[in-house]
């Protein structure tokens, strides 16, 4: 393949730093059926209940047809936005469906909050690691991401507020603080209540905004999360809610709730980028959450993962070197794993893959190069004796890069005392 | 020749360079299709042999990239079935593939070849060889390019400058490998030189990688790199060039098609890195650019490389 482009010098700034990397060539191998794949974070949608989802639509046609497949309003169908505000008060959030839009998932919302608040090279800062896909939304907007390290208990306030005060000696004006509170993606953990209310305090005191992305919040097996960041300050925190982990990301219906001022400017922006939201998906996802027994549905999707989370993890403890550590989630899709720190998860995938197992190197969730000896594995979708014969080959993998790397002299014997770099606290629950 | 003929593009597989070998598949078929052919296009899986048995093909197209392709293992099953197939057979393939092996034939063909020196894995793990690369890096120079075996695409492929890169650039190599190459670096002049039989001699095409050198994302990046078709060398140089490009073809007992990928330094000397049997076949691959160049159009050169399987068609 030829590597010209006569369109070269016509392409947005923004769209520049896209380039063909080599972890895209080995995901195409990792979508294959031979690879156990505990890389993409899909949700399990076979166990969804197809004949009332059926229903649903039939009924959608029926009663509603013509409206359905018309163009709508930009802010979103008002009967789903009161819906979606009966979802949000089970998370501690009152709210009214004025303050809310709809948008194509809420990977639009990231899209369009950064579109808003984002000029080149005006910062944000989220976690370390952070959710990949907010990551790339951004990095079209040309910010400099600021990485807070995380640990077991989530988001460390004492270092986010490090942060805030050295950028604000900077004269760094910083935009936004992105945060996923509740089972992180890709780092499994949850921020704990009194961080929560520090964090909200530090915000303040900063005049920092805060995005708050709650996709897995309802996805606890051990109880629900703490209240949201959005329920403790209402005025400060613009929230980001979806029904792809609840009920489908096929639909493609995400919300943003948002202080007045926020939600208007919003409107324009999304009817600027795609009019509206799909008329059609949003009376689908508003009959199946006020008329079915969405809560069922849910129950059981909680019980899947649950069940495949402690594959996971037990598996995990069977099967990996004792120099590996990984988090504990109770909730959510995502385990963060930690290698001994001169093994590079993202030189070893191409070795996992050929041993028939996929993951996602932990440098994808950084915008800054941190993360090279972390990988995160997602239980979300395949079965737990899948999870398990997938654990079963990255762990022969890794005690062959372990033994290699010995053999090249960059790592201690494994008798020695385990490696204390890194951040504090990882795997500490194990 | 195209009438009535029925032909399996295979395509894909469990190669790394999968996504890139989709490409050319799809490409190849688009053009056989035009030229009247009936193409069907299979994925190198696990349904390969039964597809291929239950569809009466007359002949089968390798758009393969990569392992489980490019190395001749779908040509020995190929060969099984008696179902002539384009390029180079399955001796040949797994020749060129295996870069080491591919050097001591070409080397005492009288090819140029930089120096390497192999480090297999087991010999790492078991024999202790990590204690000797301070000397491998000393006996090539530094900077000195870190490769795979056998692989293509420059996936795992890291050029060192500083010894203290070397262990990282192995344990990315050995993800492609069990055996990894350090090889002294050339520098000059980037050719590819495409060998396709029975065609007049195809211009040499230049690649000037706009930084750094010609990796990965260089070579899939668009932009990333400039193009010059026919290389800006001295003509009787780029004949040597396809000289020397056509006599490797010739001593790893390449058939139909090969690419060359060489190194023009300042002295003249065209240092030849490696050939490919399953080049790129996509409308903007190198050996189609050359093609063009030439006359020949995407769909003639898919027809041309189709024909002279059929016809060794056993009768």
């Amino acid at each position: 393949m030829r590597a010209d482009d006569p369109f070269l010098s016509r392409y947005a700034h923004g769209t520049r730093a896209m380039t063909a990397s080599e972890i895209r060539a080995l995901f195409a191998v990792a979508a294959r059926p031979e690879i156990v794949s505990l890389a993409g974070g899909m949700p399990f949608t076979a166990a969804l209940p197809f004949d009332v989802v059926g229903d649903v639509m039939s009924e959608v046609l029926a009663h509603e047809g013509p409206a359905a497949l018309q163009y709508g309003g930009g802010q979103g169908d008002p009967r789903l936005r009161e819906v979606l505000v009966d979802l949000m008060r089970h998370e501690g959030i009152h709210a009214s469906g004025g303050d809310v839009v709809v948008t194509a998932g809420s990977q639009q919302a990231l899209d369009l909050l950064a579109r808003m608040f984002c000029d080149p090279g005006d910062v944000i800062v989220a976690e370390g690691p952070s959710y990949v896909g907010a990551l790339s939304a951004f990095s079209q907007y040309q910010v400099q991401v600021c990485h807070v390290p995380l640990d077991d208990a989530g988001l460390d306030p004492d270092k986010l507020s490090n942060e805030l005060d050295r950028l604000s000696r900077e004269g760094q004006r910083v935009k936004f603080l992105y945060t996923v509170p509740n089972f992180h993606n890709p780092a499994g953990v949850t921020l704990t209540d009194e961080r929560r209310d520090r964090i909200v305090e530090i915000a303040r005191r900063y005049d920092v905004l805060i995005l708050e992305d709650n996709p897995y919040g309802m996805l606890g097996f051990e109880g629900d999360p703490p209240t949201t960041l959005r329920a403790r300050d209402a005025d400060n925190v613009v929230y980001l809610g979806t029904i792809s982990k609840t009920f489908c990301p096929g639909l493609r219906v995400g919300w943003v709730l948002a202080p007045p001022a926020i939600t208007e400017r919003l409107v324009l922006l999304k009817e600027a980028a795609d009019l509206c939201s799909s008329n059609f998906a949003q009376a689908v996802a508003y009959r199946y959450f006020a008329e079915y027994p969405w809560q069922q549905t849910l129950k059981s999707l909680r019980d899947v993962y649950r069940e495949r989370r402690d594959a996971l993890l037990d598996s995990l403890s069977e099967d990996l070197p004792p120099e590996v550590t990984w988090t504990r989630p109770q909730g959510g899709f995502y385990v963060w794993v930690r290698l001994p720190e001169r093994l590079d998860a993202k030189a070893m995938l191409a070795k996992a893959i050929t041993a028939r197992v996929a993951y996602v190197p932990g440098g994808s969730f950084f915008a800054d190069g941190q993360g090279s000896s972390f990988l995160r594995l997602s239980y979300c979708f395949p079965p737990p004796d899948r999870i398990r014969e997938g654990v079963r080959r990255l762990a022969g993998v890794v005690e062959e890069e372990l033994d290699l790397l010995r053999a090249l002299g960059g790592l201690r014997a494994p008798t020695d005392e385990p490696d204390g770099a890194g951040p504090a606290g990882w795997g500490g629950v194990q | 020749m195209s009438f009535d003929c029925t032909v399996a593009v295979i395509a894909g597989g469990l190669s790394f360079e999968r996504e890139i070998s989709l490409r050319s598949g799809r490409r190849v078929a688009e053009g056989l299709d035009e030229k009247g052919y009936r193409v069907v296009l299979l994925d190198a899986d696990e349904q390969l042999v039964e597809s291929l048995q239950a569809g009466y093909f007359d002949a089968a197209f390798l758009a393969l990239h990569g392992r489980f392709g490019e190395d001749g293992t779908v040509a020995a099953l190929l060969e099984l079935l008696d179902m002539p197939y384009t390029g180079s057979s399955f001796d040949a393939s797994r020749l060129a593939f295996d870069k080491l092996a591919a050097k001591s034939v070409l080397r005492r063909a009288g090819i140029r070849v930089p120096d390497a020196i192999p480090v297999g894995e087991g010999a790492l793990r078991e024999l202790g060889m990590g204690a000797l690369l301070d000397r491998a890096v000393d006996e090539l120079g530094l900077p000195v390019v870190v490769k795979p075996n056998r692989g293509g695409s420059a996936l795992g492929i890291r050029l060192v400058e500083r010894a203290d890169q070397l262990p990282a650039a192995l344990m990315t190599a050995f993800g492609y490998d069990d055996t990894v190459l350090l090889e002294r670096r050339v520098v000059g002049t980037e050719l590819a030189l495409a060998v396709v039989d029975g065609l007049s001699p195809l211009p040499a095409v230049e690649i000037r990688p706009k930084q750094g050198w010609y990796d990965f994302a260089a070579r899939y990046t668009h932009g990333a790199a400039d193009f010059r078709v026919p290389a800006e060398v001295d003509p009787q140089l780029a004949k040597h060039c396809f000289e020397v490009a056509q006599a490797a073809h010739l001593a790893l007992g390449c058939r139909d098609l090969s690419r060359t990928d060489a190194i023009l330094d300042e002295h003249g000397t065209c240092w030849v890195l490696e050939l490919n049997t399953g080049p790129g076949l996509t409308s903007t691959s190198l050996v189609p650019t050359a093609a063009d160049s030439a006359g020949v159009s995407f769909a003639d050169l898919a027809a041309h490389l189709t024909n002279r399987a059929i016809a060794r068609r056993p009768r």
